[in-house]
């Protein structure tokens, strides 16, 4: 991936940039010294890596607008980054930037169980908010798979999801109101304990900009009280397709499941051999779970039970215990783990109509063989977002490479069969150049006006999401 | 009038226009003062362009009546999760509501309180924007995050950002089975109290609302399978077993009568005065309502939208003052439409205006 030519003026102003923000933070929230920066030279992309002009960890909000009013007079990039787990790369640095750490900002601020939200600093990591508020049964539902590490600020920045979206929506359905710096330091409050907007939905756009439109420090959040149970059951089918199939026909029936999974034969073994999971021999594997009492959650199975049986399963299994529920989604949990114990890989992310499952399927096989790489697939299929996960030797002259431009295939494939080309994980630098694939020019120059209304200058996290040499002229004026 | 027929001629139509349009759907939830102008109607863009229940997917032009969305969900046992409002009763208005300005005014119903609002379900949009520019964002799938989320800017945004020509819509299976609680003559503080509890238990309430009248009614909405409602209900009804006098709805086409009622401001639409809409966190509607003596008032979502007709020279906002929420005047005059905004989000919403509509030509003036 092509990053921007640092800037040289601003290169050479690094000591006086040093010197003003250490007079606006303490000493140890002003990282500067070669050897320390670069723990923050990456995020969770780590093929890129580029250590920052500095890093700095404000403790508040006043001190993220003093430090970003700093930057904003000295016309210096900022790259926000919660806790550095994009797999796009929306926390890469460039060396001209200050990388701004929300790590240290991470208390919760008030929680209301009356009125369901809680208020939290937005360095704090998405377990913890269910932490905060489990002792009185209520949960934040967003949960991507990096829940134990990821920030609340990567979440909204990245309008993040995770397997139980089907029911609880992505974080933009869950994120009430903002507490947000502008890049000239202006602190602004978007929506609130409250319900909906009063004119612009301006909290659904920040939501997903990718650090892009400011500096989210605090933030209030839904929270839900827990189900009374859950209960997943097991399905192997020898076909792909009739799995898709089943899918469809268990949404079509009226039922509506916290979360539906799929896994391939390479996933299912792979992760079979890592976790001893206990995984049929098939073709592909759904986990199908439903919430409630008991008495509901039957009736559920109970439905969803006799749609898989007219699909000839080579295996049903349901939960009868929380141990066997457990060793249900063992597997499954610890795919990724799995695969990258056996192979370097590049997970995916596009999402596509559900109806179009089997032929993506077929075509994935397809450009498999073509370029000689393995994939495995695992994915939420409920809601069509794939994970297709490709094997490649990073030792290997040519084959990070190879494995880009497969991905790239794929994610031009998700968008021909009516997808795009990320559900959750957010475009970065990773998908910046495919844009164009999904979006007209215009379609592209409207997002980019957005920006302009709130970072004129272009100077937060200007390298990303859109295509370098159409956000050009911007970066550069 | 101008009725374009194509997405085409709509944004031939903008790129033409020398000055100010006003930009209908169906005409039914006419809203604030219009500057003078040319009409601009969608409803000739009309059609439901892809269905596909297995993907709980629809897609319909912009213009299409919003009976003819439901119609078509219901016969595949699925609907619209916000339940939009219906506000011809309320406004005194009469036409055909489409889908298309259900999404400009971000409508929902009492069910938003569970499933979301429109902008929730909304996952995509086609529109022209004011230099008569064709434009799309989002798309067909539900779950998106490629580029910045223009679905849920134009959600709400009635028309000044750029007409809406297309929109796509997650949906959700419709509930076989509907039961209510209903409270009888509970306080407003009450009402709130159960309402929260039942909000806060796990049998996902899926409607909290609260008529005033000669005799308060507390209404408690579940939905889903049989089996699973009675359950439901039997719980909730143990959980707020000291709340008041208690009875259960389960005749459905009662419920759903009642639940009509809520969702069009049934109680609000006799008389005259001014009726303004107000979101608040619930546990503030109580201090609210006092503050608001001359009003009537109905509120929804669990206490966190209180609806109130007032006589024509009370500032509900004043009512709100110190309180984290916003009120819009949804019929009258007196006041400004919407609520107004500190000045740096002001700044940031005529910057958007200036960005998608530099001639001033959309709806001018209506969220200025």
């Amino acid at each position: 991936m092509e990053m921007p030519v640092p800037d040289s003026a601003v290169l050479a102003k690094k000591s006086r940039l040093v010197e003003r923000l250490s007079k606006v933070l303490p000493a140890d929230a002003v990282i500067h010294e070669e050897r320390e920066i670069k723990a923050y030279e990456c995020d969770a992309l780590t093929a890129y890596k580029c250590p920052p002009l500095c890093a700095v960890l404000p403790a508040s909000t006043e001190e993220v607008s003093d430090v970003l009013k700093i930057c904003h007079e000295m016309d210096v990039p900022v790259v926000p980054r919660g806790s550095g787990t994009s797999l796009a790369g929306g926390a890469l640095p460039t060396a001209d930037c200050v990388i701004l750490g929300v790590a240290r900002m991470n208390d919760v601020i008030e929680t209301n169980y009356d009125d369901r939200y809680i208020r939290v600093q937005t360095g704090r990591t998405n377990l913890s908010v269910t932490g905060a508020v489990e002792e009185h049964d209520f949960f934040y539902a967003p949960d991507p798979s990096s829940q134990l590490a990821c920030a609340i600020a990567g979440n909204i920045a990245m309008n993040s999801g995770g397997a139980h979206c089907l029911k609880y929506g992505v974080t933009t359905n869950n994120l009430l109101g903002v507490k947000m710096v502008l890049m000239d330091g202006t602190v602004v409050d978007i929506g609130g304990a409250h319900l909906d907007a009063p004119a612009y939905d301006l909290l659904g756009l920040i939501c997903g900009s990718e650090g892009q439109m400011g500096v989210v420090t605090e933030a209030t959040l839904r929270i839900l009280r827990k189900p009374e149970g859950a209960r997943p059951v097991l399905m192997g089918f020898d076909d792909n397709e009739v799995a898709g199939a089943c899918v469809a026909d268990i949404i079509k029936a009226g039922v509506l499941p916290v979360a539906i999974e799929f896994m391939d034969r390479l996933c299912i073994e792979t992760t079979d051999k890592f976790a001893n999971a206990g995984y049929p021999d098939c073709e592909a594997l759904l986990i199908v779970e439903v919430e409630g009492s008991d008495a509901e959650i039957d009736e559920q199975l109970g439905v969803i039970l006799q749609i898989a049986r007219k699909h000839n399963p080579v295996e049903l299994r349901e939960s009868t215990s929380p141990e066997e529920s457990a060793a249900i989604w063992l597997g499954r949990k610890s795919a990724f783990g799995a695969i990258g114990q056996i192979n370097d890989y590049m997970c995916l992310d596009g999402t596509i109509p559900v109806s179009s499952l089997p032929m993506v399927l077929k075509r994935i096989g397809e450009l498999s063989k073509q370029y000689g790489l393995e994939v495995g697939n695992v994915f939420h299929a409920g809601d069509g977002n794939m994970h297709p996960l490709i094997l490649f030797d990073a030792n290997k002259e040519g084959d990070l490479e190879l494995c880009e431009q497969m991905g790239a295939d794929i994610l031009k494939l998700c968008v021909e069969a009516g997808g795009c080309l990320t559900g959750e994980h957010g475009v970065g630098i990773e998908k910046r150049d495919l844009m164009t694939a999904q979006f007209t020019p215009e379609d592209l120059d409207i997002q980019m006006k957005v920006k302009d209304v709130f970072d004129p200058k272009w100077l937060l996290n200007p390298a990303k999401v859109f295509p370098l040499a159409s956000s050009k002229s911007r970066r550069a004026a | 009038m101008i009725e374009p027929a194509t997405e085409a001629q709509l944004g031939e139509a903008i790129r033409d226009a020398k000055a100010n349009l006003k930009i209908r759907g169906g005409g039914t939830r006419p809203i604030g003062a219009q500057a003078a102008g040319e009409v601009l109607s969608t409803a000739n863009l009309s059609g439901i362009s892809l269905y596909e229940p297995g993907a709980l997917t629809i897609v319909a032009q912009a213009g299409t009546p919003l009976a003819d969305v439901e119609a078509a969900l219901a016969e595949q046992n699925q609907r619209l999760p916000f339940e939009p409002m219906d506000h011809r009763a309320l406004l005194g208005t009469e036409g055909t509501s489409t889908i298309g300005g259900v999404v400009a005014a971000n409508i929902s119903g009492p069910r938003r309180i569970q499933a979301g609002a429109c902008r929730d379900s909304l996952i995509g949009v086609r529109f022209v924007d004011g230099h008569g520019t064709v434009l799309k964002n989002g798309g067909r799938v539900m779950k998106n995050v490629t580029g910045y989320d223009l679905v849920k800017l134009m959600a709400g945004s009635y028309g000044t950002l750029g007409v809406i020509s297309e929109v796509a819509f997650k949906v959700l299976p419709a509930s076989g089975c509907v039961a209510t609680l209903k409270i009888a003559g509970q306080s407003v503080e009450q009402a709130v109290a159960s309402m929260s509890a039942a909000l806060g238990s796990p049998f996902e309430v899926s409607g909290a609302a609260y008529i005033t009248g000669a005799t308060p009614l507390t209404l408690l909405r579940i939905e889903g399978f049989e089996a699973s409602v009675s359950y439901r209900a039997k719980q909730l009804g143990m959980l707020l077993a000291d709340h008041g006098d208690m009875d259960v709805e389960t005749e459905p086409e009662v419920s759903k009568a009642l639940w009509k009622d809520v969702r069009d401001v049934g109680p609000l639409t006799e008389g005259a005065g001014n009726i303004w809409r107000m979101s608040v966190k619930p546990s503030d509607a109580l201090a609210v309502v006092a503050a608001l003596p001359d009003a009537e008032v109905m509120l929804d979502w669990g206490g966190g939208l209180i609806w109130a007709k007032t006589p024509q020279t009370t500032d509900v906002r004043t009512a709100l003052t110190g309180i984290d929420g916003h009120a819009t005047l949804v019929k009258g005059s007196g006041f400004p439409t919407f609520h107004p905004e500190p000045a740096p989000v002001a700044a940031l919403a005529a910057g958007l205006r200036e960005k998608f509509d530099p001639k001033g030509i959309l709806n001018a003036g209506l969220m200025a």
